[in-house]
């Protein structure tokens, strides 16, 4: 039964807003805004949800002592500050928007800054141009990286000024062709391959829908029984 | 001394990062930046639009993309405030409601745009697709108050702002896959016209739909901010920043040209 009711549940809602989206008429719309506005109901509930996961995962952590347990005592001081705060007065509290100001933001934007860091070295050890595929990927990140900032263009037009190229016809028109090989790329090779991409993820959501919809795919409901 | 090289101590490269980043901070050199299409394309949209009308703009990102999407929402904020164009702002990421209520204040103080006559702040309300469908209906059974509490029939500006018929453009600043919501359910569903900027890893993902017209724009990362900021002729963080990941940029690829002549060097007296 705990499985059986989802499974009917989940087959009449898709195929009903199935259908919704091919009737114009009043009962079918009025259907779809009934539907919809259950949905927006629901939706914050899934807040609650993701908070009780993330305090069981931290508990558990602190329960069997697992790597660095000491920091989940922060997770739990990081909600109980902010939740305290935030639902009597809301986020527009002085003390709400000091808290994110100088703690959330700063320590947010440190972490992703160390990236840059990170890919920077990632980048001398992985572009090394050992075979055709692997130095095609070199040149074609060399472009888009000088392409993407002004030095690129700068190299760029100094090299075509250089005396033995600069009397060609071809000078004036390569002008700032730095950035337009980068544009090139994301215009063809990038978007044909992207194009393909979505096709592909496209065609696996319709299928993996239909699989949820007809109850052969029931993964979502989880183990048990 | 070539293996070394070839495995050279991260530490190093790190060092050489933060050298590259902050010596052009402290001696800044001006760079010419060139305009790219996507984004001349969404300038010319605003540009173009008749004094009063209203554009949508969405902060779906958090703090960690704040240095490439910020500069971008202020040099459309000021755009818009300068064109006597109304700016709704919300946001569909829970922590992008902080920054974008103090980022449209502080452009809004610069330009003096009067809050609920030239802005608006809404502020956050969870599930994606079902805020981004519903607000095709009616915003105000979305947002009945904006960010500060006030009921959006109050807003005056609001009073001529229903769904998204009245709304000319919608802007989504992402550092996600957000922007690829708004198209599915505001575009397709809506007709409604959408430009995007986005953080330099996801420009890629966008190509598609510019090349179909369902993005009117692209602003493509800090580049994409710099040359935000010449159209609008007030060069600010973007154009910095631009000119010291040049910098940045600059040095990956003399680490990638050292390596690979070290690594082939090196392979070569091995054989």
């Amino acid at each position: 039964m705990k499985r059986q009711v989802p499974l009917i549940l989940c087959f009449v809602f898709g195929v009903v807003m199935l259908l919704t989206q091919f009737s114009p008429h009043s009962v079918s719309q009025g259907v779809y805004e009934e539907v919809l506005n259950w949905a927006r109901i629901i939706t914050p509930f899934a807040l609650i949800f993701s908070t009780i996961t993330l305090l069981q995962t931290h508990i558990t952590r602190i329960r069997r002592k697992t790597e660095h347990w000491q920091y989940s005592f922060i997770v739990f001081v990081g909600i109980a500050v902010m939740v305290i705060i935030g639902i009597p007065y809301g986020p527009q509290h002085p003390w709400f928007e000091w808290l994110f100001n100088n703690v959330q933001l700063p320590m947010d934007a440190t972490m992703f800054s160390l990236l840059a860091f990170f890919i920077a070295s990632a980048a001398y050890r992985a572009f090394r141009a050992r075979n055709v595929e692997a130095s095609l990927l070199l040149i074609t990140a060399v472009i888009v990286m000088l392409g993407n900032v002004p030095v690129g263009n700068l190299i760029w037009n100094k090299l075509i000024s250089w005396p033995p190229i600069s009397w060609t016809p071809w000078s004036e028109t390569f002008a700032d062709g730095s950035s337009w090989m980068k544009q090139w790329i994301l215009d063809n090779p990038n978007l044909s391959a992207r194009r393909g991409i979505i096709l592909g993820v496209s065609l696996g959501v319709i299928s993996q829908s239909i699989r949820i919809i007809l109850g052969i795919e029931r993964s979502y409901l989880g183990g048990g029984d | 001394m070539l293996t070394k090289l070839v495995n050279m101590d991260r530490r190093i490269v790190f060092i050489l990062v933060a050298l590259a980043v902050i010596i052009p901070m402290l001696f800044p050199i001006s760079l010419s930046v060139s305009i790219s299409k996507p984004t001349k394309d969404l300038y010319n949209f605003i540009d173009e639009l008749e004094e009063g009308s209203a554009i949508m703009l969405v902060f779906d990102y958090g703090p960690s993309s704040l240095a490439e999407l910020n500069p971008m929402a202020k040099a459309i904020l000021k755009q818009c405030f300068e064109k006597d164009i109304k700016v709704v702002g919300l946001t569909l990421y829970a922590v992008g409601t902080t920054m974008g209520s103090d980022l449209m204040q502080g452009v809004a103080d610069e330009k003096n745009a009067v809050y609920g006559e030239d802005y608006v702040f809404l502020g956050y309300r969870p599930g994606i697709e079902l805020v981004i469908l519903g607000m095709g209906d009616d915003i105000s059974s979305i947002y009945e108050k904006d960010y500060y509490e006030t009921p959006i029939s109050q807003l005056p500006m609001m009073n001529n702002i229903k769904n998204y018929d009245q709304i000319e453009l919608v802007v989504d600043l992402s550092s996600g896959s957000l922007t690829e919501s708004w198209i599915t359910f505001a575009n397709v569903q809506f007709n409604q016209k959408i430009a995007a900027g986005v953080t330099g890893v996801i420009i890629s993902q966008m190509y598609p739909y510019l090349q179909t017209g369902q993005l009117i724009g692209l602003i493509s990362g800090i580049a994409g901010a710099a040359e935000y900021e010449i159209l609008i002729k007030d060069p600010a963080k973007g154009v910095l920043w631009i000119n010291i990941e040049s910098f940045v940029h600059l040095l990956i690829v003399l680490l990638v040209i050292i390596g690979n002549i070290a690594f082939f060097v090196n392979r070569k007296q091995e054989e």
